[in-house]
């Protein structure tokens, strides 16, 4: 398949204050190929696609594209020579409909009959079912994506970068976007492909190049690798897959019983009589897409909101719905939030003012009402060296902490309080192999001491590793919990997209 | 071309430099104005900037002016710090100094060592009921406290005019708009005979050592400095931020209110509808100039306590206009200001300024 190169790179090198992240880097994209790019977060993966995009600037080093020197000013200079891209978060106004946003994204781009027509013909023959006059804002999240995908094409580009594009679908809604992909494979335009899910890299791309540390360490066919294998070309050493301990579940020690809460946001996810338990031992995934009442779950979960029913939420036996933060850690909770900077620990603060954010009442960091620093400076030290996060000093900000870090930091203090119950949203989001074997192994080894832990994740693949039931919210409803070996990926995409019970049950024969 | 590149931390160094630099460049902007209007630069920046301090008069004058700055600024900075945004801590000042007051000629007849300490408690609270006001409204109704408090500024005002035309008009005052000058036993004792320093000077310095000990030990402080933070971040702590709000605005109102008794107890001897000359205002300043810390706004009270004495000594000594307080004290907070991107921005000299906007933008 693969022909002439649409894009040639030739020893790119670009360097940032402190880091080079592209260090000589070549490679080329052949016509009508896809081609992953492949690496751990910090590879240099997104700043050499901005380079490709016209959004950084090579340091030295030339690209060609369609065999001429190519070295884009700006993203409209790549979008007029034919590069397009498809970015992670999408840049959408909900207020407008499909053909108006498509609209802003065309340089020449005026709304009218001609456009709508053209967005038809254009979703209909990639298999991108779209309404040209829906509002974003009622669309889903794989719409929304079309829309982006859609955008991109009616530009005519030979070359489609797309960062990351199944981390907000469903496994049925990636199964759509391949055929896609496939499609305008064969239309001889080529994709540059993104993405940290090797699984699917291994069935979509012909070619992969793995970057790590800046440098191309590995050019190959994923097709004839294993997931393994190339996980170990990017980390560059042997991946410890985490071991499981012999699960022993005893008392139930926490217990949602019809929680009901409405949102506080005008644009937010009601959550609707959910219930759910946890036994001691146990490890509890809840799948979902993002934007289905996760956020608003682990608001109520934290006790950010409070349930005016206490009896919605039972730790222990003792109902603690009612009750704030505090008084739950009192209790022996403890809780990771997805969003590590400004939720878990304040960017601006040292690493040992950030420990008494949660760990006032566990660890006594705060005794009658005066903080306890040299306490706090002997747990952020125990959680440096325990969890082995990388910093200067327990003195610094927690923004001069990279983000694999500063998540080991956030675990560790959680973790470390050695609490009875443990809340993780998306525990390994935005972290490199090694750092995510290294949660999910402390984690495991948390349930083994007998704490009962939730997680709460989109990344399925993560949930199916370390969790002994899954259960999947959607639309703010929470579908029961099953064993993890006896549920199948096909039958948790089909509930993640909204179809629970009846849905798990047929979910093979869909998929 | 100059450029800007974010710090990967916050500069500690640039953080205590800048409001050097600002006093620096208040300086020169200062000379620059002068010699653009025609008067002696030099000698100007050294009338407003060090004939005061040459003197007792002048110092004791000096702390005078600082007293109320220090302490409404220290107030306000347990706010500022917590993201709440108390800019009326000038129509505080004047209702504690009308509520004090009220009790100092209500018991005229009546002197006895308890009158002071009364008299201070109702200042007190008449500064905190009136920043009462908005954190009602803000954790009720989520109203703007930065309006609320402002315009209750401007009401508190004419609540003082209405009184002391009023009620509190001197019998024996052949109608002028003032009270009657208070009774020896309602006023604060004088530390330096012979001069206006009163022992509101030590309550200042008192508030001060209090505030710097409950931001570096007690949980208070920590709370205020994660909800202006990161608030989710407080939020998930379980600080509760309607304990917050309230608590910010009842201590700085009651500063405030204290202050203003001060000015009207000690300095004075009365009530006056001109009362309120800006200090509230100008505390805003100081509490920035100080970086929030309770020493550094002793600091900056001090400084800008300067500006107030110096301006006047420069209106006397070379007829220079009377609005020479003011613009000193905007143009260091807008220097101060505009330097404080150094804290968290480094200036480079790059070759390509767009492509790093575009970079930082990503």
């Amino acid at each position: 398949m693969a022909g002439q190169p649409i894009l040639e790179i030739d020893s790119i090198s670009k360097a940032f204050p402190g880091v080079l992240a592209n260090d000589r880097v070549s490679f080329s994209v052949g016509a009508g190929e896809i081609h992953a790019l492949l690496g751990e977060n910090g590879a240099g993966k997104s700043t050499l696609v901005k380079i490709i995009y016209g959004v950084n600037h090579a340091d030295s080093g030339s690209m060609r594209f369609l065999g001429r020197p190519y070295r884009p000013e700006r993203p409209s200079e790549a979008r007029s020579t034919g590069v397009g891209m498809v970015f992670q978060h999408f840049s959408l106004f909900d207020a407008l409909t499909v053909a108006e946003n498509v609209a802003l994204g065309l340089e020449d781009g005026q709304p009218g009959t001609g456009l709508d027509q053209r967005i038809v013909e254009v979703a209909r023959s990639y298999g991108l079912p779209l309404d040209p006059s829906r509002r974003i804002g009622t669309l889903s999240v794989g719409e929304r994506q079309r829309v982006e995908i859609v955008r991109c094409l009616l530009q005519r580009p030979r070359l489609i970068i797309m960062d990351e594009p199944t981390s907000v679908l469903t496994p049925q809604e990636a199964g759509m976007l391949f055929a896609t992909l496939r499609r305008i494979r064969e239309e001889g335009c080529s994709i540059l492909y993104i993405s940290h899910k090797l699984e699917e890299i291994r069935a979509l791309c012909e070619r992969a190049t793995v970057l790590r540390g800046g440098r191309v360490v590995a050019s190959t066919d994923p097709r004839k690798e294993t997931a393994k294998s190339l996980a170990e070309m990017m980390i560059g050493s042997a991946l410890k897959a985490p071991a499981r301990h012999e699960t022993l579940t005893g008392a139930s020690r926490l217990e949602l019983n019809g929680l009901t809460l409405p949102s506080s946001h005008p644009f937010g996810v009601d959550l609707a009589d959910i219930s759910l338990e946890v036994r001691a031992g146990e490890i509890v995934g809840l799948a979902g897409v993002a934007g289905n009442g996760q956020d608003e779950l682990m608001e109520a979960l934290i006790g950010e909101r409070r349930v005016a029913v206490p009896r919605a939420i039972v730790v222990d036996g003792v109902p603690i719905g009612h009750q704030g933060p505090s008084a739950r850690r009192a209790r022996g909770m403890a809780f990771v939030p997805e969003e590590r900077l400004g939720h878990a620990a304040v960017p601006d603060m040292a690493l040992t003012d950030n420990t008494i954010l949660s760990a006032a009442e566990r660890m006594r960091l705060i005794r009658g009402g005066l903080i306890d620093r040299t306490a706090a400076a002997r747990f952020a030290g125990e959680i440096v060296s325990a969890f082995g996060v990388k910093t200067a000093g327990i003195e610094h900000q927690a923004r001069s902490l990279s983000g694999g870090n500063l998540q080991k930091f956030v675990v560790g203090r959680e973790v470390l309080q050695d609490p009875g119950v443990l809340i993780a949203a998306q525990p390994t989001w935005g972290v490199d192999a090694g750092a995510a074997a290294a949660i999910h192994q402390s984690l495991i080894d948390l349930a083994a001491k007998g704490a009962a832990i939730l997680v709460i994740s989109q990344d399925l693949d993560e949930l199916m590793t370390i969790c002994d039931r899954i259960a999947v919210i959607a639309g703010g409803r929470v579908s029961p919990a099953r064993p993890t070996a006896k549920v199948s990926v096909e039958e948790i995409g089909l509930a993640m997209g909204g179809q629970s019970g009846a849905g798990v049950a047929s979910g093979a024969g869909h998929a | 071309m100059l450029r800007l590149e974010r710090r990967k931390e916050a500069s500690r160094s640039m953080l205590y430099a800048t409001p050097f630099l600002a006093v620096l460049l208040t300086m020169a902007a200062g000379i620059v104005l002068f010699a653009l209007i025609g008067k002696d630069p030099l000698r100007a920046i050294s009338i407003i900037f060090f004939q005061p301090l040459t003197s007792v008069y002048g110092v004791t004058e000096l702390l005078v002016k600082a007293t109320p700055l220090v302490l409404i600024a220290v107030g306000l900075s347990l706010g500022f710090r917590a993201g709440i945004w108390n800019i009326g801590a000038e129509g505080q000042y004047t209702m504690g100094a009308l509520a004090g007051g009220a009790v100092a000629l209500a018991f005229y007849d009546q002197p006895g060592l308890w009158l002071l300490p009364l008299m201070c408690v109702a200042g007190a609270a008449g500064g905190a009921a009136w920043a009462a006001i908005p954190a009602f409204l803000k954790t009720r109704f989520n109203a703007n406290e930065i309006l609320v408090s402002l315009m209750l500024t401007y009401v508190a005002g004419l609540i003082l005019s209405v009184m002391v035309f009023g009620p509190l008009r001197d019998p024996e005052g052949l109608s002028f708009p003032e009270s009657r000058l208070f009774h020896d036993s309602a006023r604060l004792p004088v530390l330096i005979s012979g001069t206006r320093a009163h022992v509101g000077i030590l309550v200042a310095l008192v508030a001060v050592l209090l505030t710097a000990f409950v931001l570096a030990r007690h949980r208070f402080g920590l709370v205020i400095r994660v909800l202006g933070a990161a608030p989710a971040a407080a939020r998930f702590a379980g600080f509760s931020e309607t304990a917050t709000v309230w608590t910010c605005l009842l201590v700085s109102g009651a500063l405030s209110g204290l202050a203003g008794l001060f000015e009207a107890s000690g300095t004075l001897g009365q009530l006056v509808p001109a009362l309120p000359v800006g200090y509230g205002f100008t505390a805003i300043i100081v509490a920035f100039l100080g970086r929030l810390h309770p020493v550094g706004i002793l600091a900056a009270g001090l400084l800008l306590g300067l500006t107030y004495i110096g301006g006047e000594g420069a209106q006397i000594a070379m007829s220079l206009p009377s609005a020479v307080t003011s613009v000193f004290q905007g143009m260091l907070l807008f220097f101060l200001l505009a330097m404080d991107v150094l804290v968290n921005y480094r200036i480079r000299l790059g070759s390509r300024p767009a492509a790093a906007i575009a970079a930082e933008a990503e």
